[in-house]
């Protein structure tokens, strides 16, 4: 993988996931480890990202990389004016490697054939988030002990949530069977569909959230957002409808974990969070060790 | 019947050197011209259009003198002419007739869909995957949604 760009999900080999995972869990026993000392991460977020950006700075930190560049577009050259390729091939004159996310669909790929040094994507508009990806298939990974032959629920808006495509596009790797449930409005676009068609997996589609917390071993929850919704009063009729309160998990299996990739706002109630099968916020930390490993793979030091 | 051919003949005239595109839509002549980038060469061309066609109904036709195409560029126009026939003319003889295919990659000339799209906010050549040739689905090697045949326009 080294020096290699990730840009979308679909970049990575099943071989890749393994590696990637692997090294993820040996920096979670020892996330501190000056290894990149001698390398420049830039990290371009032409939009503000709060989450992402700390957890791949806090990476970057931990391993002892340096760190150059900006939090949002406004206080870059691209206000002058300045083509993204002209910003891409100047940076990359400056690091070793790019971090990047920018509110245009394609923009990463775009950079990866511009740039000298590989470009680690970040999120490009609705389209890809591949660390974030990585991360959930990490989690998922550690709560279930294999990523094979699972039953994984998605809720919520399965149509413009791009985590949900991403991760579902990965899982067709591992012999998923996949449990859509969403407003008809918000179902799984056709797009992501055909990759599970590619593959000959089991899908089943649901509008109903609660018969389908027993069969499955995930359950990834996903906020609907109400400017999703082009007739308000659709979004008043579903908006209450894809809740998980802490009762509906009594019949669920043993070994369920309910993921989701933050933030929440009320599709999970509280009082889940002293389940022991909420994941949601261990989730998020595991992203830290996912981005070590990419980082460390990309520029060839693991 | 002879005389109607003949006179038929006489309506678009025969060239030495070149290509003809014939069995063209008649509604799609002219986004043929703005893919092959006929409006921008110096060229001899003669344009027909709405001419009878016993198959097709109507049809339009283009000879373009003196001008020979890569395979790739002719079979760009597959998108609006499905069913065009591209003869290829050497000394007033046909050396080369065969319809136009439905390319696996399609570059630049096709626009995509998503108005969110990098390739449609910065100066950048757009790159697609045809992943459905009947139904004509384009995927964007940038952005990755899907072009689908009645979203087709051109850049």
């Amino acid at each position: 993988m080294k020096n290699k760009s990730l840009i979308s999900i679909t970049d990575i080999t099943k071989e890749d996931y393994k590696t990637i995972l692997d090294l993820a869990e040996k920096f979670e026993k020892k996330p501190k480890q000056k290894i990149l000392e001698n390398y420049v991460v830039a990290s371009l977020f032409f939009e503000p990202s709060t989450r992402t950006r700390l957890s791949f700075e806090s990476a970057a930190s931990q391993l002892g990389a340096k760190i150059v560049g900006f939090t949002d577009a406004s206080s870059s050259s691209v206000k002058k004016g300045e083509t993204l390729k002209d910003t891409i091939m100047m940076v990359s004159n400056y690091a070793d490697i790019i971090v990047m996310r920018h509110p245009k669909e394609g923009s990463s790929r775009y950079a990866s054939e511009v740039a000298s040094v590989p470009v680690l994507n970040a999120g490009d508009g609705a389209n890809q988030h591949p660390t974030q990806c990585l991360l959930d298939l990490y989690s998922i990974r550690k709560t279930q002990g294999t990523l094979d032959n699972l039953h994984v629920a998605f809720v919520g808006d399965l149509k413009y949530g791009r985590t949900v495509h991403s991760l579902v596009t990965a899982l067709t790797n591992f012999n998923t069977t996949f449990h859509l449930v969403s407003p008809v409005e918000l179902k799984l676009p056709s797009s992501v569909k055909r990759y599970i068609k590619e593959k000959n997996l089991d899908y089943f589609q649901y509008t109903e959230l609660d018969e389908v917390i027993p069969k499955v071993d995930i359950l990834y929850m996903t906020r609907i957002q109400q400017e999703r919704f082009s007739d308000p009063f659709e979004y008043e009729k579903v908006k209450n409808s894809y809740v998980l309160k802490n009762s509906m998990l009594d019949d669920s299996k043993p070994n369920l974990r309910v993921l989701h990739p933050l933030p929440r706002v009320n599709e999970i109630t509280e009082d889940v969070d002293s389940n022991p099968k909420a994941y949601y916020f261990t989730q998020a930390l595991n992203g830290v060790y996912v981005r070590q490993a990419l980082l460390a793979l990309t520029l060839g030091v693991k | 019947m002879a005389k109607q051919e003949k006179r038929k003949e006489l309506k678009v005239s025969a060239i030495e050197n070149g290509t003809v595109i014939d069995h063209i839509p008649a509604e799609s002549v002219f986004q043929v011209i703005s893919i092959l980038g006929l409006d921008r060469i110096p060229n001899q061309i003669m344009v027909g259009t709405n001419l009878e066609s016993k198959k097709y109904g109507k049809k339009g036709i283009i000879k373009v003198s003196k001008k020979f195409f890569e395979k790739e560029d002719l079979n760009k126009i597959a998108l609006v002419a499905p069913i065009a026939t591209i003869i290829v003319i050497k000394d007033f003889t046909v050396v080369y007739k065969e319809k136009v295919e439905v390319p696996d990659f399609i570059d630049k000339v096709v626009k995509c869909i998503n108005p969110n799209c990098i390739t449609n906010h910065e100066n950048i050549p757009t790159k697609f995957t045809v992943i459905d040739k009947e139904d004509l689905k384009l995927h964007c090697h940038y952005c990755e949604k899907i072009t689908k045949k009645e979203n087709i326009s051109f850049k």
